[in-house]
């Protein structure tokens, strides 16, 4: 177990340096790309641009300039921002980062709580009319765009029926810290939880359900039967065990997304100023450095809830622990 | 004395598009306390069908099961779901024929006997654990306490099957059903785990019902054969009997199509020409007709009955005539 972990964690830092080179190469080195020219500004003289790349050492070859950058983000973390001059750009990462974490890990726990829930049922109900609802539902949960979600839920929680005993407690739009009120917090996320997550649960359902059924085909299903279980324990101790791993797969890959910027459109709506939305500010300025630092911080996201995931894997099911 | 599971005119249909399709038909049989019998047959003959009735573990919603099942005088065709788990596990237990998907992978083999040990009786976790070392022990697998640690897919085919089989004895059952449970196994362990099931009517007082598609199996385990083909039960004997005259063109084929491990070798085998008739296409009369060598007219119109009181074939030829065309069959 040990080695596995320490071979997936060599794994991992030769992925980020491999996605940190890729994008600096982008947005660097692709013909076109001028950096200094952006940073100059239009229309400027071919004087000032060569001023520019002398003085943010855009010059310098490629190497150097790569390794200069990863310095800055990572050991003395004062790149700074080329759009707002002298803004450091790991910091206001840092601070994004828990916003957009307390946002998906929430929505994460409803979601996979509900999808199981629902993926179970569906199982057990199959075919009848139960399960038929079930799919419909979690098509349409799938189907309704995230940003038209949100703006509804904004719509009548913010709006028209704020003032019902309904959404009264509903407060304004925006992060609240967890260490400023627990509460507060909580009461400023959960819709955005729940409007975040409604995708992943119709999602995750259908999955689930699907690989529940499947699992109750083989034979060690009969056996379970045939040693005097009933329906529900078979289902929920053999099947569900072993039809988690296909959930546990895509919530990886999803949680690690989402975390890195992908509840981008859920941040907008409700006004969290999340990774996301420090993401999609720099592309709109071509805020280089702070492109880098959010994709960086980004991946180092997906990768490690990867090997988070490997690791899950192992825990569920004992077959992976045997491969090599 | 009162058989302890008595089979009466079982069948087992499916609903299809094609209308409903007998795949057992008027299957009747009983079994005595601590008895073991053979049921024999090709695939598609039923034979698991028949097993997996007992318990209602069949488990396709189409299927269709009348006739009546008598396990110690209650009836178990429509019975409870409640009363039928009691009894699965508990006084009937199974074992199947793959014991590579057989297990759950993702528990131990001690949590999986332990498991069983706990729905059926009120030992503790501890307890049930400590029974389920026990068990794999009495089986035969070495080292038990830590084959009970260990995952299914760790361990051979051979000795998952023994830990299939401590799971099934694990609340002493009356009846354990034992569904081709050496075919998936190599030669030498087939032997083992045969020698084990037959053990097992002295440690543990269990009855067996024995299905297999090997005579040489029944040969050496079972007190009683039924051979099937195609859904029915050709014919049922004592072992000994069965071997020493047996009555059915089809039990001939079967065993002319079996290889001498001693005694004179024959020159060649013999086969059985054509297939078994498929389910949807059975022959009005007997289903052997069509690969029999001995079909007379009074074959086609409707199925033999069995007939015989110790010795029962379902099969026209008469007592006098059979040697002769039996002769035909194994002497060739």
């Amino acid at each position: 177990m040990a080695s596995t972990i320490i071979r997936r964690l060599v794994h991992m830092v030769a992925v980020l340096f491999g996605i940190s080179v890729l994008v600096f190469l982008i947005f660097f080195a692709t013909p076109g790309a001028n950096p200094a020219e952006r940073i100059a500004g239009k229309n400027a003289s071919p004087q000032t641009v060569a001023r520019v790349e002398r003085q943010f050492g855009l010059n310098r070859p490629l190497p150097i300039q790569y390794a200069l950058m990863m310095k800055k983000i990572f050991i003395t973390r004062n790149l700074t921002s080329y759009v707002n001059l002298g803004e450091k750009v790991v910091p206001q990462v840092f601070k994004a980062a828990p916003i957009t974490l307390s946002l998906v890990a929430g929505a994460a726990i409803i979601w996979i709580v509900v999808a199981i829930a629902i993926g179970a049922v569906a199982a057990a109900f199959r075919n009848s009319w139960i399960d038929r609802l079930l799919m419909v539902l979690s098509l349409i949960g799938i189907s309704m765009p995230v940003f038209w979600v949100g703006t509804m839920a904004n719509l009548f929680t913010q709006g028209i029926w704020h003032h019902t005993w309904l959404f009264s407690w509903v407060p304004p739009l925006g992060y609240v810290d967890f260490s400023k009120s627990p509460v507060l917090w909580f009461k400023s996320l959960l819709i955005p939880w729940i409007t975040l997550a409604i995708l992943y649960i119709g999602l995750y359902a259908r999955v689930l359900r699907a690989a529940l059924i499947e699992t109750m085909q083989e034979d060690f299903i009969r056996t379970a039967r045939a040693k005097g279980l009933s329906e529900r324990q078979v289902l929920l101790r053999h099947a569900l065990r072993c039809s988690l791993v296909s959930v546990v797969t895509l919530f990886g890959l999803d949680f690690g997304v989402l975390v890195g910027g992908g509840a981008l459109l859920t941040e907008v709506v409700f006004g969290l100023q999340g990774v996301g939305y420090l993401t999609y500010q720099a592309l709109e300025t071509l805020d280089l450095p702070m492109i880098m630092a959010t994709v960086i911080y980004a991946s180092v996201f997906v990768v490690v809830s990867n090997a988070v995931v490997d690791i899950v894997y192992a825990a569920f099911d004992p077959r992976m622990r045997l491969r090599r | 004395m009162n058989p302890l599971l008595e089979i009466v005119d079982l069948a087992v249909s499916f609903r299809t598009s094609n209308g409903l399709i007998r795949a057992v038909d008027g299957v009747s049989f009983s079994i005595a306390e601590r008895e073991i019998l053979g049921i024999v047959g090709e695939s598609g003959s039923g034979k698991s069908l028949t097993v997996l009735a007992i318990l209602d573990l069949i488990g396709d919603p189409n299927a269709v099961v009348t006739g009546s099942i008598r396990f110690r005088g209650i009836e178990l065709i429509g019975q409870k779901p409640e009363t039928l788990r009691r009894l699965r596990g508990g006084a009937i237990a199974m074992i199947f024929q793959d014991p590579m998907t057989a297990l759950t992978p993702v528990f131990t083999i001690g949590a999986q006997i332990s498991e069983q040990i706990r729905i059926h009786t009120d030992l503790s976790r501890h307890a049930a654990q400590a029974r389920a070392v026990e068990l794999l022990d009495a089986v035969g697998l070495p080292d038990p306490h830590r084959a009970a640690a260990r995952y299914p897919q760790e361990l051979s085919g051979g000795q998952r099957q023994r830990a299939v089989i401590a799971m099934a004895l694990s609340c002493n059952p009356a009846l354990l059903l034992a569904d081709e449970p050496t075919t998936a196994l190599d030669v030498t362990v087939q032997a083992q785990i045969l020698e084990l099931i037959r053990k097992l009517r002295d440690d543990f007082n269990s009855a067996v019902i024995l299905i297999t598609h090997n005579l040489g199996v029944v040969a050496e385990t079972a007190d009683r054969v039924a051979v099937m083909y195609s859904g029915r039960i050709v014919e049922t004997a004592d072992t000994g009997a069965l071997f020493a005259d047996p009555h059915h063109p089809y039990t001939w084929g079967l065993l002319g199509s079996m290889p001498a491990l001693d005694g004179i070798r024959r020159p060649r085998l013999t086969t059985i020409p054509g297939l078994p008739p498929a389910l949807d296409r059975r022959p009005q009369g007997c289903a052997f007709s069509p690969r029999c060598g001995f079909v007379r007219p009074e074959c086609l119109p409707a199925p033999p009955c069995l007939t015989g009181t110790m010795h029962q074939a379902a099969c026209v030829i008469a007592d006098h005539e059979r040697a002769a065309a039996r002769n035909q069959v194994l002497a060739a």
